[in-house]
This record gives structure tokens, C-alpha cells and sequence, in this order.
């Protein structure tokens, strides 16, 4: 009942922000009715622009999640792009250099490669951060651009396919994600990306990992008294969340791409993916319609360019609007339901009489002062 | 003579709950009123809707004769009323008198002057007797003085009357003593102070009146140099407190914990202990007292595992006897899975996850053990079982076991860490400022609980400033001076003075900063 009704609310706040950005459309001199019927043709108007959408939620999806097990723990992994990036790297070589492994086993193959290059190549920064204490937001944005220059010059280079084109040769047809839906692009890496995100929700609220997790994010000191091995959760999180954002990566590249070119492989989905898992308030379940509606936005946005002439840039606009108004309506539940917590202590019934001896038991108790001041 | 505050029927609900009902209350000029009244009594409701944070339903709020509505602090503070936080209101990084001149700072071509500033500050300083340098910045003060440029924050604004929001909770016996004659010196000076505690001996020494509130009402008032805090204590409660039993000093039986030769930094990098030994003893409770920034709140850490020693060992028995184990490098999992629980001295920063249920931060210390995660699982029903048992069991004050922390009054949370820590999984206790922000009742509630681990044959070190709690809790004392124990005596071999001596050091008693 509860989900549903912040579901409700999140939804309510997404209308809001399209009927505001309805207006700069207006006030942009835009036919704001064409416009944004181009929008909604675009995402989900034919069976193909349906197909479309949801290709391009599976990376986003995948991404955000790799980020939102990054803020739980604490952690502002900006660095999923390069992540990202390393995960494509790491599915294409296991894609073309592996040619003899049977067809399912080589896809698993392809898409643990390029976990394994994501993790990897958060490990760096996650060593950096226990050893040094160097400041995760910063080491990852320089990874970043580390990736993007390591593999375009592998890519120009080592690694160049055959014909002129900078890009790598293509990966086998066994590891391929197969195709979902026949004559579109949608690829099973969809199934792969609800399967993670369940998967992620389980770690963090069923297992004492993700209690660890958790409890390192909110309150790494008060984590370390209670006995958890703070340092440690801190890389492990960090690398899994690499892991992640490289699994986006070799999906995409099993799926999609089907080999490495030298720039726009990524195409921002790692960026992107920190304003889903905002968007989600990193929870997996809320990031799935998250990652949707920026996928839609996406993919939605090139017919509103061609039908009604608007510049695609308006879509950064409508993105920015739908994270301002989710963001507020985020805030203003957090406070009602701060305010009805503490309404709801102050209202218990008082503490029954003291009885002689009955240990902490005998005192009178107390309302919510405890916030004051 | 015209009062100072006269506040007419005031009633305050908020839903399901009356927080001040029908409370008419007077402040006379030069009158140092202490109210008091448990966690919940309605003197925080009732001193924020003198100070502008909460609008009463009904009643009337009088200042020197002339009804007034007060919708904010600024315009409290316009009316001449100040309040010292018991959370100070302070930017750290700034000096004293950028803090105590924050938006009213004298200008020179535009600029802030702050030579006259300085000149400003100080003379202020030295006019009600709080000498303090106004270019220190105010991080680098230890808590004692950040609470005179709280103050003299109040007064550069010309408040007339002060709230004082539980002003001692954090201060050392001498440094409530300077406080209680600044108090004395600003009531004669014809100000109005009004001052909340949980102390009745401070209450005794400073306050010249007393009112006392329960369940949102006022219950009594009293004159504190006639009540004994004995008698004080019962109309808070409204009922009479048990005296501590009257147990005979714990010879201990074996040694639990050995400290030798123990030494380490604070986190500033300075040394904070130079050498520290001590034993604690099974069946005994070994108590600690210290001006605050001695070595006492690291000693606790380094035995927690919370801090590195640079030199010296940590030996524990383990439970049911055997060789010690040295825990000098085991981390701090390690030390609780070996036996040492802790209650750490700062609740929200350290010892709860203040959005996290009760149930959840009941098991914070052991969700990845048995029964509460089997085979990598957690089992949420027997954390939420568990949860529900504790509530009622400590008659923690909340709706339900999935209550978030945090909602909790700074009491309740402290029954959530005593209900996690005082437990039999653990046989020797690091209990610091066990009772810090709690009231009366509750703080009898958790001594009695002390008592009985130490009965059951726990070890218990306890850390704390307050010297009633220690005399009435310890077998042994330790004096901490300078990061070493300076000092022992036994159980009913120390007075109070004895040990005010003791923790300076042979300082001179106006001398409040900390030594390095």
C-alpha cells in the first residue's frame, strides 16, 4: 500500500515537471501538443519505438544500479562511465578471442569478462581510497578519462578490426545476447538487468552484507563500534559497484553494439545513470520506472527533433524537471513522515507505574525531545 | 515590581499529546529559575514558545507588562530574550568574535573592522568575567569555552533574559562551578535567567527559584536552598527516588581486562595517553573521572579498538577463564566477539543508526550472527521478535519495535544502547557517560541495571564527568590527569573536593583550558 502510494505521488511529480516543461515549450514558441506527442510517439508509439525504449533502459537500469550500491555504502561513484566503458572492453575481447565455447556458456563468459574489467577498474580507485584516503569522487572522474584514452587508443590501435573504421572486429555470434523480440533490438539483456536489480535489493535488505553496507553509509563510525570491518566494506562495495556498471557495459555490448568503436560506446549512460538512481532514491525496485522514463525521454526525444522541430537539448531540460520535482516531493515525504514518526513516539502510551526493582524498566520514559535544539 | 516574563495559561497540543497545559508561570527580574521536570514534562515546549520556535493554541505571553506575540527567535532575540543552545550554535571554523558578532559585525569603509571587532569582544568578555581570545577560532576550544562564546553570543545581543538550555551536560565540576557564579553575577546584574537541568545539585547551588513541570503541567514549585535534591528529585519523578543501595565495595574476583603501559594520539595527532595501566576485575565496577580532553574518552577507544595505541598491550580472560588474549591489535568486531561491549559516549555519532529502527539497531552489533542471519540470510522475524521483547522489557517509550531511532528523546536511545550493550554476551563493559541528557528516572533505571551485571560477575569500566554518579557507581576511582591515571582511591576513601583537586592537577582552579 505504502509503495504504492509513493508511486503514486513520484508519478504525480513526473506530470508536474512535463506540464512545466510544457510551458518553457509554449513560452520557446514550440507547438507544445505536437511536441509533446512526438515525445510519447517516440518512446512508445510503434511496436519498434516501444523496443527501442527498453534497449535503452536495460544499460541505464544496470548502470544505476551499480550507483545506487555505491550511495548506500556511502560512496559517489562517478565513474560508472568509465566503468562502463571497461565492461565493453572487457566483453568484446572474451567475444572475439574465445571463438570455441558452446553458446550459452560463452555469453556468461562475455558478460563476467566485463564485470570482472568494471570491478577492476573501480578496485584502483577503491585501493587509492583505503590506502590514501583519496576522495572517491575525484579518483573516479579521472578514471573516467583514463578509460575513454586506454580504449580509444586500443581500439585505434592493438585492437583495431579489420577495414578502416577505428573500431574493434565483431564479437561471435554465440556471444550475442539473443534477441527478444523478432525484427527489433530488444535483447535479453533486459531479463539480465530485473534479475540484478532483484538481486541487489536481496543483498542489501536480506543478507548481513548489505546490512554492512547500509550501516557503513549512514554512519561509517557508529559502524566500525558496532564491529564492521568499515575499510573493507568501503572497497568491496566500491568494486562490486564497478562490477555492476561493467556488466552494463558488456550487456550493452553483447546486445547491442556487438563490438567496441573507438568513441560514444557509453554515450553517456554512466552519467545519466546518476540522475536514475537519484531519481530511484537508490532503491533497485524504484530504479527500474526511473530508469524507463529516462530511457523513453531518450529514445523519444530524436522524433520530437524530426515532427516538431524541437532541439533534442529541451530534453536535458525535461530530465532536470523531472529530478527537481521528484527531489522536492522526496523531501516533503521525508518530512511528513518525520513529522508523523515523532508525533507517533510523543502520542505511546506513557510507561507503566515504576515497579521496585525491574532494572532500566522503572524509569518514566520520555517523548521526542531528543530532536530539539 | 513589573516581572520580567509573565506566561498566562499556556496550553500547547500537539496530536496525541499535551505537551503544556494551562501553565502560568512567572520570571522576575534577578531571579535564576530553574525548571525542571523529566524528558517530556513540557519545559522545552514551553521555553521554545518563549523563544519564538512554537506558537502556543491559547494562553498569553507577557513581557514587562505588555502582551506580545513572538513568531520567530529573531524576533525573541529582538525582545531581548537569548538562548544558550544546549547544542551550540556555532561555525567552528570561524574565530570567537566572528562567531560572537556573526551579522552585527562594526564596519570600516564597508568592511568588517576586525580589530574592533577584537576590541568589542573582549571588553565584553571581561565586563561579565568570561576572558576568552577573541581571534581563537573556535574548533580549536575545548567545550568549555565554545560555551562562553555561546553566551556572550546571547549577550552581544543584549538579551536581558537568558534561557539556559541544560547548560552543564558537557561540563566538568569546575567548570560548572565558573558557570554557576557567571549565572550569579548576571542575575544580580537585574537580569532574568532561566535555567533547565536534570542536576538537582546544580539546581541547589545556582537557581534561586525552582518550578517544576510533569506531564505538560506545572506540579510545584520549590526554593532550592531550602529543598533537599532528595525532595527536588521526588516532585520531578512524583514519586520518591530509591537512595542507592548501600552495597560494600567489590573486592573483585579475577582479573577481566589488563591495560599496560598503554599510550596514544588524539586525533589531532597530540599525545593523549602517556603509560596508562589499569585492571578491571570481574564482579566490579571501576570508575574514571577527568577534565574532559585528558586521555579518558581515548582510553575508552583504545580499549574498544576504536583507536591504535603507539605503545602498550590490551590482555582480556576470556569468558569461563583460560590464558589472556591479547587484543592490543584486534579490531573492534574482534574485541566484541571476545567479550567487550561498549556504550559509547556520543550516542548519535557513534552508537546508533539514527534512521534505523529499534529493532534493527538493537542487533547492530551481532545481524551477522546466529539466530539473526542464518546461512547469509537475515531473519527478519526474530530481529523484529527480538526487537518487540527489548521494548518492553526496558520500557523503551516508542510505538513499536520498527520505530526509527532517531524519533527517539535522547533517554530513550540511551535505554536502546544499554538494552544492546548491558547484555550477557559480554563480560567486561566500557560504559562511557552512561546518563549524559538523561532524566532522573531514567538514569536510577540504568545505574540499577549497571549494578546488576556487575552482580552477575561482568567487569565494568565507566567513563563519566559526573561525580555523584561516580561516587555512587565505582568500587575503585581513577583520576585522569594529563593522559595518566594520576590518582586511585577506593570506594568511600574520596570526597568530592579530593577529587575536583585531583583532575586539576595542582592547576590553578580559574584555568579551565585542556592540557594538550
Amino acid at each position: 500500500m505504502k509503495v504504492f502510494l509513493s508511486l503514486a505521488w513520484s508519478l504525480l511529480a513526473v506530470l508536474a515537471a512535463l506540464l512545466t516543461g510544457g510551458v518553457v515549450l509554449a513560452l520557446s514558441g514550440y507547438d507544445v501538443g505536437e511536441a509533446l506527442g512526438a515525445l510519447f510517439k517516440g518512446a512508445f508509439g510503434t511496436p519498434n519505438a516501444l523496443a527501442e525504449t527498453l534497449v535503452n533502459t536495460t544499460p541505464l537500469l544496470l548502470a544505476a544500479l551499480a550507483v545506487a550500491l555505491g550511495l548506500r555504502a556511502g560512496l559517489f561513484n562517478i565513474g560508472v562511465e568509465g566503468q562502463f566503458l571497461m565492461g565493453g572492453l572487457g566483453a568484446v575481447v572474451a567475444g572475439y578471442a574465445l571463438p570455441s565455447l558452446p553458446w550459452g556458456l560463452h555469453v556468461i563468459v562475455v558478460l563476467v569478462a566485463g564485470m570482472l574489467a568494471g570491478a577492476g577498474w573501480a578496485a584502483i580507485p577503491a585501493w587509492m581510497k583505503a590506502r590514501f584516503g583519496a576522495h572517491e569522487v575525484i579518483t573516479t572522474i579521472m578514471f573516467n578519462y583514463i578509460a575513454f584514452r586506454l580504449v580509444g587508443w586500443l581500439v585505434r590501435v592493438p585492437l583495431h578490426g579489420p577495414g578502416s573504421i577505428p573500431q574493434t572486429r565483431y564479437v561471435v555470434e554465440g556471444a550475442r545476447l539473443p534477441v527478444l523480440w523478432a525484427d527489433t533490438r530488444l535483447h535479453a539483456g533486459l531479463i539480465v538487468a530485473l534479475a540484478v536489480a532483484a538481486g541487489l535489493w536481496w543483498l542489501l535488505w536480506h543478507t548481513p552484507w548489505g546490512v554492512a553496507i547500509r550501516a557503513v553509509g549512514l554512519n561509517a563510525e557508529a559502524s566500525e563500534y558496532a564491529g564492521i570491518r568499515v575499510v573493507r566494506t568501503v572497497v568491496t562495495s566500491l568494486a562490486l559497484s564497478g562490477g555492476l556498471a561493467g556488466l552494463a557495459g558488456a550487456v550493452q555490448l553483447a546486445g547491442v553494439d556487438h563490438r567496441l568503436v573507438e568513441e560514444g560506446f557509453s554515450a553517456g549512460y554512466g552519467y545519466d545513470s546518476i540522475a536514475v538512481s537519484l531519481l530511484g532514491a537508490n532503491h533497485p525496485f524504484a530504479i527500474v520506472p526511473a530508469a524507463l522514463l529516462f530511457a523513453s525521454l531518450r529514445s523519444g526525444a530524436s522524433l520530437m527533433q524530426i515532427e516538431a522541430d524541437v532541439s533534442s537539448q529541451i530534453i536535458s531540460v525535461l530530465q532536470a524537471l523531472v529530478i527537481l520535482f521528484v527531489a522536492a516531493e522526496a523531501g516533503l515525504r521525508r518530512e511528513r513522515e518525520l513529522k508523523a514518526a515523532r508525533k507517533a513516539t510523543a502520542a505511546a502510551p506513557p510507561a507503566a507505574p515504576p515497579s521496585s526493582g525491574a532494572g532500566l524498566a522503572a524509569s518514566a520514559g520520555s517523548t521526542g525531545q531528543g530532536q530539539e535544539a | 515590581m513589573v516581572p520580567a516574563v509573565a506566561l498566562e495559561g499556556i496550553t500547547k497540543i500537539y496530536p496525541g499529546v499535551i505537551a503544556n497545559q494551562d501553565v502560568d508561570w512567572t520570571l522576575e527580574w534577578g531571579q535564576i529559575h530553574a525548571l525542571l521536570g523529566e524528558n517530556g514534562a513540557g519545559k522545552s515546549t514551553l521555553m521554545n514558545i518563549l523563544y519564538g520556535m512554537t506558537v502556543p493554541d491559547s494562553g498569553r505571553i507577557v513581557l514587562e507588562g505588555r502582551e506580545v506575540r513572538i513568531g520567530s527567535p529573531s524576533e525573541a532575540i529582538r525582545l531581548g530574550i537569548g538562548m544558550v543552545h544546549q547544542h551550540f550554535q556555532l561555525v567552528g571554523s570561524l574565530t570567537v568574535a566572528q562567531n560572537v558578532l556573526m551579522g552585527m559585525e562594526p564596519r570600516r569603509f564597508g568592511l568588517v573592522d576586525t580589530s574592533a571587532s577584537h576590541d568589542k569582544v573582549r571588553a565584553l568578555a571581561d565586563q561579565v568575567g568570561l576572558p576568552i581570545d577573541p581571534a581563537a577560532l573556535v574548533e580549536d576550544l575545548p567545550v568549555g569555552l565554545q560555551q562562553r562564546v555561546e553566551i556572550l553570543k546571547v549577550l552581544a545581543r543584549d538579551a536581558r533574559i537568558l534561557i539556559f538550555d541544560e547548560p552543564t551536560a558537557v561540563l566538568t565540576p569546575q567548570e560548572i562551578a565558573l558557570l554557576g557564579q557567571v549565572m550569579q553575577r548576571l542575575a544580580a546584574e537585574g537580569k532574568a535567567l532561566v535555567f533547565i537541568t536534570h542536576k538537582m545539585r546544580e539546581v541547589q547551588a545556582i537557581a534561586t527559584h525552582v518550578t517544576v513541570m510533569r506531564a505538560g503541567r506545572k506540579v510545584g514549585v520549590a526554593d532550592p536552598r531550602r529543598a533537599t535534591a532528595a525532595e527536588l528529585a521526588a516532585l520531578v519523578v512524583g514519586r520518591p527516588l530509591k537512595s542507592p543501595p548501600e552495597t560494600p565495595p567489590s573486592a573483585g574476583g579475577a582479573t577481566l581486562l589488563q591495560v599496560q603501559d598503554v599510550s596514544c594520539r588524539s586525533a589531532r595527532g597530540l599525545e593523549a595517553l602517556r603509560g596508562v595501566s589499569l585492571e578491571v576485575k570481574a564482579g566490579e565496577i571501576v570508575g574514571l573521572i577527568g577534565v574532559e580532553g585528558n586521555g579518558q574518552s581515548e582510553l575508552v577507544e583504545v580499549i574498544a579498538g576504536l583507536r591504535p595505541v603507539s605503545a602498550g598491550r590490551i590482555l582480556l580472560a576470556p569468558r569461563g577463564g583460560g590464558a589472556f588474549v591479547d587484543l592490543t591489535r584486534a579490531t573492534p568486531g574482534a574485541r566484541r566477539t571476545a567479550g567487550v561491549g561498549h556504550v559509547a559516549e556520543d550516542r548519535l555519532r557513534r552508537a546508533v543508526i539514527k534512521s534505523w529502527s529499534i529493532a534493527d539497531n538493537l542487533v547492530f552489533d551481532r545481524f551477522h550472527q546466529l539466530p539473526y542471519a542464518k546461512a547469509g540470510r537475515l531473519d527478519h522475524e526474530t530481529i523484529r521478535q527480538r526487537g518487540a521483547t527489548m521494548l518492553a522489557r526496558y520500557r523503551i517509550k516508542a510505538p513499536d519495535a520498527q520505530t526509527p531511532v532517531g524519533s527517539l528523546s535522547g533517554g530513550n536511545q540511551q535505554k536502546v544502547v544499554m538494552a544492546r550493550e548491558l547484555d550477557d554476551r559480554y563480560h567486561v563493559l566500557l560504559i562511557a557517560q552512561p546518563t549524559r541528557g538523561v532524566d532522573a528516572g531514567a538514569a536510577e533505571a540504568i545505574h540499577d541495571e549497571m549494578r546488576a551485571l556487575r552482580d552477575r560477575g561482568a567487569g565494568v569500566l565507566l567513563v563519566t564527568n559526573e561525580l555523584d554518579e561516580l561516587l555512587a557507581m565505582s568500587d575503585r576511582i581513577g583520576v585522569v590527569y594529563h593522559g595518566e591515571i594520576v590518582a586511585w582511591r577506593a570506594r568511600g576513601t574520596v570526597t568530592r573536593e579530593e577529587l575536583g583537586r585531583l583532575m586539576i592537577g595542582g592547576r590553578q582552579t580559574g584555568e579551565l583550558g585542556t592540557p594538550a
